[in-house]
């Protein structure tokens, strides 16, 4: 039985049939997608049995906002880059600024690199915390894995996570077998993840057989936290308290090639190619896959006239403090890189350090009474 | 041994697939497919991630094809037994009977009853149920039962309200006549993916005097419902009989999904047979306090709902009451046996306003 016999059925009917009616719809994959595309890409299905249709689905089922643009398409394994690059590659030159694709990425994972973060001011700045995800080779993706192959990336994982020592020694709490005293902790430290309950994701089949083979692991000391089998297969976070990024972004870069060496020893290394970089379910996280960031106090600053403009300009975004798409509370703010693909991790927690340090200068001028227009930045 | 791994986890689970699919069963079928592509494992999917409650039993997997109650038979058949009280597919054949004249007594003390209602539902033959089916598979089900209801004439002359398509008019319109439904919200649903490519290909149909209604490509090809207020429970039938007349669709080259076995194939084994619920909202405040109720509503095969249907509670003494059984029963069994129910029950309500006792009828005969 070949994995794609249900696309195979579909091809006796005709594109006209079969294309989606995208009329309502704002997402990339809807501005990206003609028929001519669809025509062409239709018949086709990865190795492993991905098709176009199961790309799409999320961002048909999904139309979208009028002022918030989300992606509309995922992938369901590594090869979907390139079998369905016609559509994909658009996708990803409108999400990530006009990335080409004939355009390299860079990977720099060299803490040593990165200049200061390690004296952003605490009075202002609250917490720091670099996440990325990671994909496993030789796995299907979130939206289209199997119970098996879950599995099999929860014991690698496991195997791997328990290997790691020092700062890094650990446990690994499964969502489907812990303590009811467990759960509390890891909710009151918010690290526990739910199940998924946005259309997003779950008309993407991410929330498939849960809580199977889901779980989260976190080093001793609470500052570093691996998620496995949730939006992708790994999400590894770095976090603590304070304005020292450059101590998080060192146990980040450190922690992860300690994880990714022991992978690759047991010949799963992670996805990546030498022009998108990490590869990862959704493509707005391809590249670097790195948000870098702190929560920071910005009262004055960011009721100023011109916060967005110096936002755009240092290559950064702002979020609440409880995440995406929420309501920032009490000034604070999460401020992080705006990029992703195009650019290394080095150069991206860089612009975050120099942009939050910048800001919070303006910021106590903004306190003193004195004026922030000597200040206002290039575009980076 | 890749089976081994991929054996769902389903320990803590408690609907139909849960309780007869086994180790044995899966590996069987694990790796066959539906001429169309669909798997075991997509039919199961909505029982693995719905364990359901200790209370309901779900029945935890859908078709996706009239072919998976075929391929998938080792796991659909015991499935379809439990749910349908002991009716063996392999063993036994379901009647077919839609002459709606056999019916007697059909008209209820409209002090009592204050509506009366029978749906079912039908599925196109050669089409993919509403789990698998592709935009253009679901747009040929609205092209064909759209096409076949504009032949409705008399009473049924009526007309089609396509999903994307209304006007904010006609959407208001068609909500406070209780018409309109919605993009199912239900994880039971969704798990199946029956909500995909949403609202496209979906729509309600209507007659003019709205006694006569069609949802499209919602959980099933085509949902049908005959209704009106009052007890006139035999013009319900009627109605609904003359309506369903394959003879529209077949007239232009289609048929229903249907086979001696399993009666009409619909998308959920629970639907299978008849898929008819024929019901009542009936006023029964003394009866419905007696402690004696349900064992009463059990003998006489019937169940009892909130008027907002299912898994909502009754309001002021009002239940909706209605058959239990779906499968190895007729059409016009299951109609009289809500309709001779009901009377029982409302001669129960008659007897305790005036202070004088009930009985406990004896179970009706079931075929287990």
């Amino acid at each position: 039985m070949t994995k794609n016999c249900h696309n195979d059925y579909k091809m006796k009917f005709t594109t006209d049939e079969e294309f989606p009616d995208l009329s309502q719809h704002n997402n990339h994959m809807a501005k990206a997608l003609t028929k001519e595309i669809y025509e062409k890409l239709r018949g086709k299905s990865t190795p492993s049995g991905f098709t176009l249709d199961d790309v799409i689905q999320t961002g048909v089922d999904n139309p979208g906002h009028p002022f918030i643009m989300t992606v509309g398409c995922v992938v369901g394994d590594g090869e979907c880059y390139e079998v369905f690059k016609d559509l994909l590659d658009i996708v990803i030159c409108d999400r990530h600024s006009g990335y080409k694709p004939t355009d390299k990425h860079r990977t720099d994972l060299n803490y040593e690199n990165l200049k200061g973060g390690d004296d952003l001011d605490p009075n202002y700045v609250l917490s720091s915390r670099v996440r990325t995800g990671r994909s496993i080779k030789g796995f299907t993706l979130p939206p289209h894995n199997s119970r098996g192959e879950r599995r099999a990336i929860e014991k690698l994982s496991i195997e791997a996570l328990a290997s790691l020592e020092g700062e890094f020694k650990g446990k690994y709490y499964p969502l489907d077998g812990m303590t009811d005293a467990e759960q509390e902790q890891l909710i009151a430290d918010h690290f526990l993840f739910d199940k998924p309950v946005s259309p997003l994701l779950t008309c993407a089949g991410m929330a498939r057989d849960w809580p199977d083979a889901r779980g989260i692991w976190h080093n001793e000391n609470k500052t570093f936290l691996v998620w496995v089998n949730e939006e992708d297969h790994l999400r590894v976070i770095s976090m603590q308290k304070g304005g020292n990024m450059k101590e998080v972004f060192r146990r980040f870069c450190v922690g992860l090639q300690k994880i990714e060496a022991i992978f690759m020893k047991h010949d799963h290394g992670f996805m990546w190619n030498e022009h998108l970089g990490y590869l990862l379910t959704c493509p707005s996280n391809l590249g670097t896959g790195l948000r870098g960031g702190v929560h920071v106090k910005l009262p004055k600053l960011s009721t100023h006239a011109k916060f967005e403009e110096i936002l755009t300009r240092l290559r950064l975004q702002k979020r609440g403090t409880g995440g995406v798409d929420t309501a920032s509370v009490g000034g604070v703010f999460d401020i992080s890189n705006a990029d992703r693909l195009g650019s290394s991790e080095v150069e991206q927690v860089q612009l975050v350090v120099d942009g939050v340090k910048l800001m919070v200068e303006m910021e106590k001028k903004l306190e003193k009474g004195e004026s922030i227009d000597g200040m206002i930045p290039a575009q980076k | 041994m890749r089976y081994h791994a991929e054996y769902p986890d389903l320990r803590k689970h408690n609907n139909c697939m849960a309780s007869n699919l086994t180790p044995a069963i899966y590996a069987k079928l694990c790796d066959k497919a539906t001429p169309n592509g669909y798997t075991l494992d997509q039919a199961i999917q909505t029982g693995v991630d719905n364990p359901g409650h200790p209370f309901i039993k779900t029945v935890g997997m859908v078709a996706g094809d009239e072919e998976s109650y075929e391929v998938f038979g080792d796991l659909i058949n015991p499935v379809i037994k439990e749910r349908h009280n002991g009716y063996d597919p392999l063993n036994m054949k379901h009647p077919t009977d839609l002459d709606s004249s056999k019916i007697h007594s059909g008209l209820f003390d409209e002090r009592y009853v204050l509506s009366s209602r029978v749906r079912t539902g039908r599925s196109i033959r050669g089409l993919s149920l509403p789990p698998a089916c592709s935009r253009a598979e679901r747009r040929e089900v609205e092209r064909v039962v759209v096409d076949a209801l504009a032949g409705l004439k008399g009473d049924l002359t009526g007309r089609y309200y396509s999903l994307t398509q209304m006007t904010e008019k006609e959407q208001q319109q068609l909500i406070d006549d209780h018409f309109l439904f919605d993009k199912p919200v239900s994880p039971l649903l969704t798990c199946a993916g029956m909500a995909r490519d949403w609202p496209d290909g979906r729509g309600i149909w209507h007659n003019n005097e709205k006694t006569f209604l069609i949802w499209v490509n919602e959980e099933d090809h085509t949902r049908v419902i005959s209704m009106e207020k009052g007890g006139n429970m035999k013009r319900v039938f009627d109605r609904f009989c003359k309506g369903l007349k394959e003879r529209l669709i077949q007239e232009r080259g289609w048929e229903f999904m249907w086979n001696e076995r399993l009666g009409y194939i619909l998308t959920c084994p629970s639907n299978l047979g008849t898929g008819l619920r024929a019901g009542v909202h009936v006023k029964l405040p003394l009866l419905s306090k007696d402690p004696r109720f349900s064992k009463i509503l059990d003998n006489l095969r019937l169940q009892k709902r909130g008027t907002g249907g299912v898994d909502t509670a009754a309001v002021g003494g009002v239940f909706d009451i209605s058959n239990l059984d779906r499968l190895g029963h007729s059409e016009v069994q299951l109609v009289q046996t809500v309709i001779d129910g009901v009377n029982y029950l409302i001669e129960c309500e008659k007897k305790l306003e005036k202070g004088q006792d009930i009985k406990v009828p004896p179970p009706i005969k079931q075929f287990k």
